[in-house]
């Protein structure tokens, strides 16, 4: 399970023997990152581009090992994965500006934030799959650094 | 004439949807499925008719948020709340902040905490165990994350449990999502 491997935390340890308590809860969180990763119906973005944005969003969160664990997706290398594209030249520019507004700087998001997705004709099935992405990466996240702030604490 | 609320409140807002939300009579089998209507049940909120649009993830999230916030053992429920509040006041998630406080304050049969939450914010005077619980989940929630083990140290020193402290950071991470699905796609507005 990419959360818990990706977090470090060991069986044994106090963290181990806690995350075995919660093994659904990771179980849950496999499928979640299936379900918006690579979705049966993945509408205006494919997989590709979905493990993209997951290296991007990431990066800006300083997370080294879901830089790595998404990298390794297909597309994860592609150019949107880097935050110094404005994705201008992929001709996704309002849509990683909103990645990036939402993933970084959530509490500045308004309604014409959604307003300028829907003139650059995104439909609102689509911004609805923007945003459970990004929400869902913003959960793995920090699942994974707050799960490797405790694996070495044994005291 | 605007009715968005922008001040964090108990009082919980109606919230208004920026996108269109699936209209039932034309939902998939799938949409039904994930929104459990049933002939004797057709009620079904904005938020999760706007969510239907993305059935996949839909089915995944509630059975996760059920977990993470209602499964027994570890953390107690209040101070569940209390993470996802932090969550919610660094994404100034107003809708989230205000049902989640409130159901801290039922949880704890006080309004005492949730009152100095937010009026002070970070500045928040707090029992010493609720003040670490707060603090470290206003620092995992920021963008990078700032949460760092001398945070844990002072959650360790409060008391908490490692179940405890793996639960918050669970509790916290999911409004991570959560506040990015409700401050995202619509507006807290006062009820009419």
């Amino acid at each position: 399970m990419t959360s818990l491997a990706c977090s470090g935390v060991a069986t044994g340890t106090p963290a181990g023997d806690a995350a075995l308590n919660r093994v659904n809860v990771f179980e849950l969180t496999q499928a979640a990152e299936d379900a918006v990763l690579a979705p049966v119906d993945a509408g205006a973005w494919p997989a590709e581009t979905r493990a993209a944005f997951a290296v991007r969003i990431a990066k800006l969160n300083r997370s080294k090992t879901l830089v790595a664990q998404y990298g390794r997706r297909p597309g994860g290398d592609g150019p949107l994965a880097d935050p110094a594209n404005d994705g201008t030249a992929q001709n996704m520019g309002v849509v990683v500006t909103f990645m990036d507004k939402v993933a970084a700087q959530t509490r500045e998001v308004r309604a014409n934030d959604i307003t300028s997705l829907q003139a650059a004709g995104v439909s609102d099935a689509d911004i609805v799959r923007l945003a459970e992405l990004n929400a869902f990466l913003a959960f793995q996240i920090r699942m994974v650094a707050g799960l490797s702030l405790i694996k070495g604490d044994i005291a | 004439m605007t009715r968005v609320i922008h001040k964090f409140t108990r009082n919980v807002p109606q919230w208004q949807p920026r996108v269109t939300p699936v209209d039932l009579k034309e939902a998939t089998k799938e949409q039904l499925e994930a929104l459990q209507v049933t002939p004797s049940n057709t009620k079904v909120s904005d938020y999760v008719l706007v969510l239907a649009h993305d059935v996949e993830a839909l089915k995944a999230r509630s059975p996760l948020f059920n977990a993470i916030m209602y499964d027994g053992g570890g953390m107690s429920r209040a101070e569940r709340e209390l993470g996802a509040i932090a969550a919610s006041m660094v994404n100034r998630c107003i809708y989230c902040a205000a049902v989640h406080a409130s159901r801290h304050a039922e949880l704890a049969k006080s309004t005492e905490a949730t009152d100095q939450i937010f009026t002070a914010g970070e500045n928040a005077k707090l029992k010493s165990r609720d003040k670490a619980i707060f603090d470290f989940a206003r620092k995992l929630s920021e963008c990078p994350p700032q949460a760092n083990e001398s945070d844990v140290s002072i959650l360790r020193a409060a008391g908490l449990t490692h179940a405890e402290i793996l639960d918050l950071v669970l509790s916290t991470s999911l409004f991570g999502w959560a506040n990015r699905l409700m401050h995202v796609l619509g507006d807290p507005v006062r009820k009419e």
